[in-house]
């Protein structure tokens, strides 16, 4: 159990961090997986919804732009039969000069049980979960975190290569910027895998101490010994920033290109959290070959997003600590 | 005799501690084949039939049920399973979370099914597990078997074929084990 969410223990729990998952975050990690097998199985079905949440109001409240994430979470909410409510921010009280606290509360005032948040400020889930009394998913915070991308892409790794534990991961690109890059690492290396980070200097946090992950300048010397290379967008609006000479550099240098996809040993997977770049950090061969597996990594957002919901409003246990609790 | 733990089942948590042996391995083996007979009889023959197990304690017995069942009409019936979590009433009462994938193995659409679970206690099991058959189709008719009807029903839910009519109090736990079953209670 984390400490954000003790506050009302067993009434008020949160999904923030990849932390957030357990005291022992790879058992939690694995529960919720186990967990998902049965969501892909509703996915599958001819009437893809079971009224595990009936009753129950989920409300996205994004004041950043995104469609598949906030799609995703409402898809996994309707399966869950739960009813859903978007907190759209360009047409709301914010633009009127309402405070983020004032907005949470008119929220909860109208008997939300979950809040589904994103923001480009990080830690805003957080103060958003210590003013509400629902439980408070994080879909992306700045450059924190986004768990969820983190549990569906471990749920992918497992569905084609049997498990995370062992594999030898790259993250290539722009892990400065990176929320989805920082849930990575912390939820892959809890799983046992060997992660490489390979970026120019620049798209490096400054410091990686505590990050238990090696680190590489040259993508080539790195795919030839890579199970599962994820890429990492190359974010447009940071070229602004100059940190790269120019996309077409970072394409020559990064990029995944037709040859480099080639280096890839045989079955190895190729993620991206999307929206992908083709031409940029994807060449469009590689970004439709087999082995690649981003429509997947969307398909099992939903039933991961149901599991997470599931396990917040429904089962009525513990993160990672079993159904005794 | 048994000592099993129970995380998900009435009453949630604690380790179930045997008192009596009600049925013996051989006697569940004979109740198997008597309610195989009943299932053919029932239905004329097993033209359409489909055994659903529900997860966990009824999934072994629908497949024992199968394999009496090939045994005396040389026919297989395909065995699907069912998990009912989803589908409780007791979501967010206690903790509710799946035991195991459902796996149906057809549709369901003018079959007939046969729900097999090792206890029939309250109902409200079946009761869901009703809810979560609709959504894999318009069965043709829906049947009950169980190993065990302990009785204490909330529900209006009856057996169709049942192994053994057993008294309890409300307070006791059947355990149904691949050696036998056992009455007995929950120790914390």
């Amino acid at each position: 159990m984390s400490p954000t969410a003790g506050r009302r223990r067993g009434e008020h729990r949160d999904l923030l961090t990849v932390g957030d998952l357990g005291p022992d975050v790879a058992g939690g990690i694995d529960e919720l997986m186990v967990l998902t097998d049965s969501f892909v199985e509703v996915s599958e079905r001819q009437i893809p919804k079971v009224p595990a949440l009936r009753g129950r109001t989920v409300v996205s409240l994004f004041f950043e732009d995104s469609t598949r994430t906030r799609l995703s979470f409402e898809t996994a909410a309707k399966r869950l039969s739960a009813d859903t409510m978007t907190f759209s921010v360009g047409t709301s009280s914010l633009k009127k000069g309402e405070s983020l606290r004032d907005t949470v509360e008119t929220i909860e005032a109208m008997g939300v049980d979950a809040i589904v948040v994103r923001h480009g400020s990080s830690g805003v889930p957080r103060q958003v979960a210590q003013w509400a009394e629902a439980s408070v998913v994080n879909a992306g915070d700045g450059w924190h975190e986004h768990p969820t991308q983190a549990l569906l892409d471990c749920y992918t790794i497992r569905q084609h290569a049997g498990g995370v534990e062992g594999k030898r991961i790259a993250i290539v690109g722009d892990v400065k910027h990176s929320r989805v890059a920082r849930s990575d690492v912390a939820a892959f290396t809890a799983l046992g895998a060997e992660v490489t980070l390979v970026a120019p200097p620049t798209l490096l946090p400054p410091s990686l101490d505590g990050w238990p992950v090696k680190v590489s300048h040259d993508i080539d010397s790195v795919l030839a010994t890579t199970d599962v290379c994820y890429l990492l967008r190359m974010q447009r609006e940071r070229m602004t920033e100059a940190l790269v000479p120019s996309l077409r550099e970072y394409t020559a240098l990064y990029g995944l290109t037709a040859r480099r996809g080639d280096l890839l040993p045989e079955g190895a997977l190729v993620m991206h959290p999307g929206p992908m770049n083709r031409g940029v950090e994807i060449a469009a061969e590689v970004a439709d070959r087999p082995g690649t597996v981003v429509v997947d990594q969307v398909r099992n957002g939903v039933a991961v997003r149901m599991a997470v919901l599931f396990l917040l409003l429904g089962s009525g246990t513990e993160w990672g600590g079993g159904a005794d609790g | 005799m048994a000592e099993r733990e129970r995380r998900l089942t009435p009453p949630y948590g604690g380790v179930f501690v045997a008192r009596t042996r009600v049925m013996s391995a051989e006697d569940m083996q004979r109740a198997t084949w008597r309610m195989a007979h009943e299932i053919i009889e029932r239905n004329h023959g097993l033209d359409g039939l489909v055994l659903i197990g529900l997860q966990t304690g009824g999934v072994p017995l629908a497949e024992r049920l199968a394999e009496a069942l090939h045994r005396i009409e040389a026919t297989t019936v395909p065995v699907g399973t069912l998990d009912v979590a989803f589908y409780r009433d007791d979501i967010g009462l206690r903790p509710v979370l799946p035991e195991a994938v459902t796996d149906i193995p057809c549709d369901l659409d003018g079959r007939v099914v046969v729900l097999v679970d090792d206890v029939l206690f309250t109902g409200r099991t079946i009761r869901a597990a009703l809810d979560a058959l609709a959504d894999h189709g318009r069965a043709r008719a829906v049947q009950l078997a169980v190993m065990v009807d302990r009785g204490h029903r909330e529900l209006p839910i009856r057996p169709d074929f049942v192994g053994k009519n057993l008294p309890t109090r409300r307070d006791e736990v059947v355990d149904v084990g691949a050696d036998g079953v056992d009455l007995g209670e929950m120790v914390k």
